[in-house]
């Protein structure tokens, strides 16, 4: 199976400082990829290159197994890769719909259509349509949004990115600030994702959310990408050692050459 | 290490006081929504019982073609303050519009009064949505501040009145200029007023119907968001600021059709008023929420306490003072229902 997404050799300086050194990632069809890594490990500039908020200097993204470039997020939108930013990024004002569909407003036909009238029927009702599959509980797709919970907040972001996101929904830590509660509903939401076939890559620091959704565990560690495991076939432990760094490349290399 | 060690958070803050703030909430919200009809309600009938002749016929077109003044001007106003931004430039540029066109006017006379009176309207139009252009273009390109801008902006449309008019009225104008701000439409409202309602429909119908007036809600409540989403946010803030220069033109000519006079004082202190109108109306200066209807409601408050005192024989300067409380009262609910949120 061909990787929808792929990014090969990613290396970032900002100035002299080097961001990432060397990364190597790939996400298939409906897989979760839980991103870990220490802070300063290069999680946040490895999504936001992936995202098109920064360039990399080096490497290359592919999709679908073309290169692509992202001169802007709007660009990686275009290419169907969504980020749920950590500071949510939701008009507070404006209802649950407006949101889902901010900058992708539905117009009416005819010339009312032309005249820049909106359809809000019809964006309500697909946005009810798509809280029920995700099984989403809001009271109303007409809820002003300063009126829901964090959790549900997180929902609507994430709602919002799946809705377009054909190639990629990326997650900078969705549980960042909710209570343990909430935290399980936005598992439950990711899972609902990745049960219909988009791919999720979710930043996070808390292992065991890691291992509740993720497929695959992808571990940074100084600006490298240090270990790719299966979900299933590690623990804690492992992880934690990767990331912290008693466990590395070089040594399994050494312990392989001691055996060999 | 201990980041990342199946770190679990504890606290519950987010859901647990739920249910008795989202009440009171909803009640704040209500009463956001209709305390200003209730005062402007309480005013009426004040003022009705005081000097009956206040319900007259005479002062309903008194009071509404005096409140188109505040109204139009409220109306572009709401716009740019839902954007979370604010125009000072409004008064001023509905009196240099105002000067502008009359000008034209009594140039143009002997070519015909009709085609003066166009070619007026015309120039005058086209100062208020180049002022309001300035405006947007200085906002967003060079990000100073609205408040600056527009302060900015007010002087220089100020200074070009005095400068245009020699300070003295512009008189001369068509006579048929008065018989169309003295003509009644539909038989319940004057001239100047059944164009500031065409305006509230179409302004109402824009801000609640249109993708433009979604953005300009959406820029308003979170601008960062607006651009993450790849909503053009300059280009709708230019879009707002000269929408409100235009509208503000559209009322100094509506104040030539009524006086059919073109005075350098006309529109000095109007933006006060206007952004009062707007406050009071329920629009937040925090941006992103607001109502067309609000503003009308608020344009009304300020217009019937004015006529009100005028007929009461209050002295004149009572006007402000009462006008002055008000703002501070509908700031503060402003202020509070946002705290609340």
């Amino acid at each position: 199976m061909e990787p929808v997404l792929q990014a090969k050799g990613i290396q970032k300086y900002y100035g002299s400082v080097c961001a990432i050194e060397h990364i190597d990632f790939e996400i298939y069809p409906g897989e979760v990829v839980a991103l870990l890594g220490d802070n300063g490990a290069g999680k946040s500039t490895f999504i936001k290159i992936l995202s098109g908020v920064v360039k990399q200097n080096h490497g290359q993204i592919l999709i679908d197994g073309k290169p692509v470039q992202f001169a802007s997020p709007m660009e990686a939108r275009r290419f169907g890769v969504e980020t749920v930013y950590q500071d949510l990024a939701l008009a507070p004002d404006l209802d649950v719909t407006a949101n889902i569909f901010l900058g992708r407003e539905i117009l009416r036909g005819g010339l009312l259509g032309r005249l820049g009238f909106l359809d809000k029927r019809e964006m309500r009702g697909q946005v009810a349509g798509r809280l029920d599959q995700l099984k989403v509980s809001i009271k109303s797709v007409a809820q002003i949004v300063s009126e829901l919970s964090g959790g549900q907040r997180q929902a609507v972001s994430i709602v919002r990115a799946a809705s377009w996101g054909r190639k990629l929904v990326i997650m900078d830590e969705p549980t960042a600030a909710l209570g343990v509660e909430e935290s399980a509903k936005v598992l439950d939401l990711i899972k609902q994702v990745k049960a219909r076939g988009i791919p999720v890559l979710l930043v996070t620091h808390t292992l065991p959310y890691a291992f509740d959704v993720a497929d695959r565990i992808v571990v940074l560690r100084l600006g490298r990408s240090v270990a790719d495991l299966r979900a299933d076939a590690t623990d804690t432990n492992e992880v934690v050692q990767w990331i912290t760094g008693s466990k590395t490349v070089d040594r399994i290399a050494e312990l392989q050459g001691h055996r060999g | 290490m201990d980041n990342i060690d199946g770190r679990v958070q504890t606290e519950d803050s987010q859901n647990v006081p739920a249910a008795p703030r989202a009440k009171s909430r909803a009640w704040l919200k209500r009463l956001g929504d209709f305390w200003t009809l209730g005062i402007l309600v309480i005013i009426l009938a004040v003022f009705g019982i005081l000097q009956p002749s206040f319900l007259s016929v005479s002062n309903w077109f008194n009071t509404t073609t005096y409140m188109t003044e505040t109204l139009l001007l409220a109306i572009g106003e709401t716009y740019v303050i839902i954007t979370a931004g604010i125009d000072l430039s409004v008064g001023a540029v509905e009196g240099l519009a105002g000067i502008v066109a009359a000008l034209v006017m009594v140039a143009l006379e002997p070519h015909g009064a009709t085609f003066a009176m166009i070619a007026g309207t015309l120039a005058g139009m086209l100062t208020g949505v180049l002022f309001g252009l300035l405006n947007g273009l200085v906002i967003t390109a060079m990000k100073v501040t609205p408040f600056i801008v527009t302060l900015g902006t007010m002087g220089i449309a100020t200074g070009l009145t005095f400068i245009l008019s020699g300070g003295t009225d512009v008189v001369n104008l068509p006579n048929q200029l008065s018989n169309i701000g003295n003509a009644t439409v539909l038989g319940v409202f004057s001239f100047p007023t059944f164009v500031t309602v065409l305006c509230l429909i179409a302004a109402g119908i824009i801000l609640y119907q249109t993708r433009f007036g979604r953005y300009v809600y959406a820029i308003g409540s979170n601008a960062e968001a607006a651009r993450r989403a790849g909503i053009p946010v300059n280009r709708n803030l230019i879009k707002v600021y000269t929408l409100s220069g235009a509208i503000a033109a559209l009322s100094g000519i509506l104040l030539l059709t009524r006086f059919a006079t073109g005075s350098p004082l006309t529109g000095t202190n109007d933006e006060l008023n206007a952004i009062a109108a707007v406050v009071i109306g329920g629009t937040s200066l925090f941006g992103g929420r607001g109502t067309i209807v609000g503003t009308l409601i608020g344009a009304a408050i300020i217009s019937v306490l004015i006529t009100g005192l005028v007929i009461l024989s209050v002295q004149p300067y009572w006007q402000t003072v009462a006008i002055g409380v008000i703002i501070i009262l509908a700031v503060w609910i402003d202020q509070f229902r946002h705290r609340m949120a």
